[in-house]
C-alpha cells in the first residue's frame, strides 16, 4: 500500500515536472505546479513529516504560487503562447547538461550508504508528535538560524517593496 | 518498504528537470519556477534522509529552505516586475545590456 502510494506520488511529480518545463502557457505551468506541490506534500506524509506537508501546502501552494500568478498577470503574455517556450540557441546543450547531471546523481545515489542513526526514531517522533519534535529542535538547538530566517524574510519584505515601488520623477 | 534510494532517484530526476527548465526557458518567470522545482527536490532529498537516518535535523533544514524560498520568490518576482517596467519584456534574449 505504501509502495503503491509512493509510486503514484513519484510518477505524478516527475510527469508534472516534465510538463511544467515544456508547457507553452506559463499560467498552465503555474497551475500544474500547484498540483505538484500537493503531491510533494503527499510524499512528505509518506515520510512521517506531517508538519512539513502542512507547511508545504500553506507556504508554497498558498503564498508563493499566488505571488507567481499575480506577477504573470501583471506582465504582458499575449504573444507568449504563439512563440517557442525555449531559447533559440543552446536548447540541446541544456538538455545534455541536465542528462549528464542526472547520470552523475544516479551514480552517487546507488553507491550511497547511510551514516549512523540519530536519536529521533519513528516511534519516538510518533509518540511526541512530529510538530513538537521539530519545534523542540528549532527553538532550542536552532534558535539562531531561526532568528536569521526571520531577518531574511524582513529583508525580502523591504527589498520587494523597494523594487516594486514606482520611482519618483525627479530622483 | 520504500527504499531510500527510490526517494533519492525521484529527487535527482526532479532536480535535473529543474536544471533543464532553468537553462532552456525564455521567460524569466519560468526560470524562477524551475528554481522552485529544484528547491523542492532538495527538500524531498533532505526529508527522506532525515526519515531514514532517524534524525530531525534534515527536516529543520527543510523548514529553513522553505523560508528562504519564499524570500527568493518575493525578491525575484520584484526584479521581474522592475525589468518588465523598464524593458517591456520578460524574455532573456531582450535583456542583453551586459553585452555592450
Amino acid at each position: 500500500m505504501v509502495q503503491l502510494l509512493f509510486f503514484y506520488f513519484a510518477l505524478v511529480v516527475i510527469g508534472l515536472g516534465l510538463r511544467i518545463v515544456t508547457c507553452k502557457n506559463p499560467v498552465h505551468s503555474v497551475l500544474l505546479m500547484l498540483l505538484l506541490f500537493f503531491h510533494m506534500a503527499g510524499l512528505y506524509l509518506l515520510l512521517n513529516a506531517e508538519f512539513l506537508a502542512a507547511v508545504q501546502v500553506i507556504v508554497y501552494a498558498g503564498a508563493i504560487l499566488v505571488l507567481y500568478l499575480f506577477v504573470l498577470f501583471l506582465v504582458n503574455l499575449r504573444e507568449e503562447i504563439k512563440m517557442s517556450p525555449f531559447v533559440q540557441k543552446g536548447k540541446w546543450a541544456g538538455l545534455v547538461a541536465a542528462l549528464a547531471l542526472l547520470i552523475t546523481f544516479l551514480r552517487g545515489v546507488f553507491n550511497f550508504t547511510l551514516g549512523p542513526h540519530g536519536q529521533y526514531t519513528i516511534e519516538k517522533v510518533q509518540q511526541i508528535t512530529h510538530t513538537k519534535a521539530m519545534g523542540e529542535a528549532i527553538y532550542t538547538t536552532y534558535i539562531l538560524p531561526f532568528e536569521i530566517a526571520g531577518l531574511i524574510l524582513l529583508v525580502a519584505v523591504i527589498g520587494g517593496l523597494a523594487l516594486a515601488k514606482k520611482e519618483d520623477k525627479g530622483a | 518498504m520504500v527504499h531510500l534510494s527510490w526517494y533519492l532517484t525521484v529527487s535527482a530526476m526532479l532536480f535535473c528537470i529543474g536544471v533543464f527548465g532553468f537553462l532552456t526557458r525564455r521567460n524569466i518567470i519560468m526560470m524562477l519556477l524551475s528554481i522552485e522545482l529544484m528547491l523542492n527536490s532538495v527538500n524531498l532529498n533532505l526529508a527522506a534522509m532525515s526519515h531514514y537516518m532517524e534524525d530531525i535535523r534534515g527536516q529543520v533544514l527543510v523548514f529553513f529552505i522553505i523560508a528562504v524560498a519564499a524570500a527568493e520568490a518575493a525578491i525575484g518576482l520584484g526584479i521581474v516586475v522592475t525589468l518588465f517596467r523598464n524593458y517591456r519584456s520578460v524574455y532573456t534574449e531582450d535583456i542583453t545590456i551586459l553585452k555592450g
